[in-house]
């Protein structure tokens, strides 16, 4: 495949340049458009799902205060606010949204190579969010049988949506899954077959080999929730009997007989588990490059990163059934299990050093993306160290069914990631928009969050330890849980409407300085990378103008000896420089 | 620069294009099949795990597994699906030969997905007369199952003939901004990777 200027390409090109309002903004096949799209919808129904969550809350901290959460809608929120954060949010957001900003611009393409199937994959998905949200308007409301749908439960009349509430989210994911096809054919064809001239694969930035990953993982994990999604699906509407056993419900004997309930956790685990790697990898390259950029230095041992991102995405299929060690299993499995869990947190500990690496003596600015970023190390190994507790038989079972798991699992998968999003949007939002954010506004809104979640989360990992049980709407005949910890889970609620309001800076921010923010120029940052190279920002439709950039050097080329500047852009040639490091020590 | 030579040297040491001012793809294939093939692997995925659900359930259910006993016209529908994927490569060998240039004007295409048509109607058949036996689909799993698997098997062809119907349709308009033979290619690509699975859904329901 020759390379050809785009003088010479007549039609690859000009096929789908936008012509009107509708083909720009609307159905749009540009990448960057369609990653806003994406970006847009997920942090919508975000806001939903964290709206959910301080209902909840309320209800927690404060019960029988407000008369209409009754223990079905509490369920139905709880429910809606993990399905909802975990699949319809942060997947969406990193691989749709990141992932269709980052792609073509740090692989030096003018757009993916599908740019029809992306746009496809953006509206199907949106059709998938209003699938998911047409079920708070069908009788029953939607179904409250948990983020994990759990056969039998979820379809048996009792629970609440067991009806059209279970269906439309089972029809909700399929459609998701279809856009995440889409999306995820798109991501792994642009990044291996048509990175620019030079751009090798150890060049890549660590953002993309993270997405990379992720994708592959989706696109082998989310069939897994496609096939119990269907089985699912039959045994509610035809009466099939996959996952249902025989059961007597109400006095009755149901129709269903010899199922295996066991088989749905098995398939759902067997996707949920590496849909927490699907979110974590592509916030571990985001991380490890917006780190490397604002300390002003290499990443430290890339490759180890880069091998580290694939051998924790290999070892995630091995690990899903530390999901079910209370389901009951041979004491084999449960060792072999956690075994392979504690094998996936030496190349998680290794990421981690060599954040901690990169940062070590490094020319650290504490402005606001590189807080964040700095806050998810904080946040992560918290909820990576619990996760080593949890990940063994003996000590998960004690703890499996109380607040420490709830504490654990939204330091890791949703604190975490959620940092990382909000150091990525601040990060390359003068890319994005052109303007620079107000960095005093970014770093109240930081501090708000960083500690307040803390004051969500801490005190919770103390009330698992007293054994409050998580999933109940309020507390019963539990009288070994002293008094006190109500009071502390009131203050867990205020700490968590105090997060959730502190969230509206990010937007009065972002929308504010869009508006009236100071113009950025093409690179505040001074990063290397080829995304803040493009001769416009924020970058137009085909991303470089004339000819495509050329590669000429890795993606970390910070403060090098000899260098005139801090940073070298990988676009640039020349090759002194490296003689000159070498010999001063040959720290290669 | 070969794949392992990419990923094993130390990108800090290296400055330059090594592969001189032509950009390499990591796989020397278009991107429409590199997509199909990642296609393929997720489909696989897809049946695999079907696959294993009918063992765990099979062999780990309630004990309520009854055996079909399967159609004798499966038989006939899996030549159709046969001679459907030897048309298929037979078109792809007939527009080769007619080189790029000149729009393949071979038959067998059409025939490839007609006879595809008519594995699938088939299909529908062997259903109803299934359902006539008795073996409906709720009564035991091993029915389930085995609508279930040829149901998304179906599916799988019946996308496969949406791609198949547009790129007949450029065939008849004679379409010469577009590739034909890339898509026949494809598609056949696509009918016998459909067939292995068949094989192999077929080898797995006429086992129980």
């Amino acid at each position: 495949m020759a390379y050809v200027p785009l003088a010479d390409q007549d039609d690859a090109h000009a096929l789908h340049d936008p012509d009107s309002f509708i083909t720009k903004y609307v159905w749009s096949q540009d990448h960057k458009v369609i990653a806003i799209q994406y970006g847009g919808i997920a942090i919508f129904v975000g806001l939903i799902a964290l709206g959910l969550s301080i209902l909840m809350r309320l209800q927690l901290g404060f019960p029988d205060t407000i008369s209409w959460i009754d223990p079905a809608f509490y369920y139905q929120a709880v429910t809606m606010h993990g399905m909802i954060m975990v699949v319809y949010l942060l997947t969406a957001l990193f691989l749709g949204g990141f992932g269709n900003y980052l792609i073509p611009l740090m692989c030096g393409t003018r757009d993916m190579v599908f740019p029809f199937l992306n746009m496809l994959s953006v509206w199907v998905y949106l059709l998938s969010v209003l699938i998911l949200l047409a079920s708070f308007f069908v009788p029953g409301g939607p179904t409250g049988a948990g983020w994990t749908l759990y056969a039998p439960q979820s379809i048996t009349p009792g629970t609440p949506g067991s009806g059209y509430g279970i269906l439309l989210m089972l029809v909700s994911l399929g459609v998701f899954i279809i856009a995440f096809t889409m999306g995820g054919l798109n991501y792994v064809t642009t990044i291996l077959q048509a990175r620019t001239r030079g751009l090798t694969l150890m060049r890549l930035p660590l953002s993309i080999w993270g997405i990379f990953t992720a994708t592959v993982l989706g696109l082998f994990a989310f069939p897994a929730l496609l096939v119990s999604a269907i089985m699912l699906t039959f045994d509610l509407m035809l009466g099939t009997s996959f996952f249902v056993p025989s059961m007597i419900h109400m006095g009755e004997t149901l129709e269903h007989d010899g199922g295996s309930p066991i088989l749905f956790q098995h398939l759902f685990w067997f996707f949920g588990h590496p849909e927490v790697y699907i979110v974590a990898l592509p916030a571990f390259g985001l991380v490890s490059d917006v780190l490397s950029t604002h300390a002003r230095k290499n990443i430290f041992g890339y490759r180890m990163m880069v091998w580290a991102i694939i051998a924790i995405g290999g070892l995630s299929f091995l690990v899903w059934a530390h999901h079910m060690y209370v389901s009951g299993m041979n004491p084999y499995f449960g060792f072999f299990f956690a075994t392979t869990t504690l094998i996936i947190a030496v190349p998680t500990a290794l990421k981690v050093y060599n954040w901690v690496l990169t940062l070590w003596q490094g020319n650290i600015r504490l402005n606001t993306p590189m807080l964040f970023a700095i806050g998810f190390i904080f946040t992560f190994v918290h909820g990576g160290l619990t996760g080593l507790f949890l990940g063994n038989v003996i000590i998960d079972v004690p703890l499996a069914d109380t607040y420490f798991v709830v504490a654990h699992f939204h330091m890791v998968m949703g604190v975490s990631p959620v940092l990382v999003l909000y150091a990525a949007l601040y990060h390359w939002y003068p890319k994005m928009t052109g303007k620079m954010f107000n960095e005093t506004l970014g770093k109240i809104h930081f501090w708000c969050t960083f500690l307040g979640t803390y004051a969500i989360y801490l005190p919770m990992h103390y009330l698992g330890f007293l054994g409050v049980p998580r999933r109940y709407y309020e507390m019963g005949n539990t009288d070994f849980i002293p008094a006190s910890a109500q009071a502390l889970n009131a203050n867990i609620t205020i700490a968590a409407i105090f997060v959730a309001i502190a969230q509206l800076l990010f937007f009065i921010n972002i929308f504010w300085s869009l508006k009236s923010g100071k113009p950025s120029g093409g690179n505040p940052w001074g990063a290397t990378t080829l995304e803040w190279q493009t001769p416009d920002t924020p970058p137009k439709h085909g991303n470089w103008g004339e000819e495509l950039p050329a590669v000429y050097r890795w993606a970390y080329d910070y403060s090098v000896p000899g260098a005139e500047k801090d940073f070298i852009p990988q676009n640039e040639p020349g090759e002194e420089y490296e003689k000159t490091f070498h010999h001063k020590g040959g720290e290669s | 620069m070969s794949l392992y030579q990419d990923v094993t040297r130390k990108p800090w040491n290296t400055v330059g294009l090594p592969d001189g001012i032509d950009p390499k793809p990591t796989f020397n294939v278009s991107n429409e099949k590199l997509a199909l093939v990642v296609f393929v692997i997720v489909a696989s995925v897809l049946f695999s795990l079907l696959c294993v659900s009918y063992f765990i359930r099979m062999w780990f259910g309630g004990g309520d597994w009854l055996p079909i006993a399967l159609p004798s016209m499966l038989w006939v529908n899996t030549g159709a699906l046969v001679a459907a994927s030897v048309a298929m490569q037979v078109a792809v060998v007939s527009s080769r030969k007619q080189g790029h240039g000149d729009k393949s004007k071979s038959p067998w295409f059409l025939v490839g997905g007609v006879l595809t048509l008519g594995f699938i109607i088939g299909q529908f058949t062997v259903w109803q007369q299934l359902t006539s036996q008795g073996y409906i689909l709720q009564s035991n799993p091993a029915n389930s199952f085995f609508y279930v698997l040829t149901g998304v098997h179906i599916l799988h062809l019946v996308g496969g003939l949406w791609v198949w119907s547009r790129a007949l349709l450029r065939q008849v308009r004679k379409d010469a901004s577009h590739d034909i033979s890339k898509s026949i290619e494809l598609c056949a690509w696509y009918w016998h990777f459909l067939l292995i699975v068949w094989f192999a859904l077929f080898y797995l329901v006429a086992t129980n």
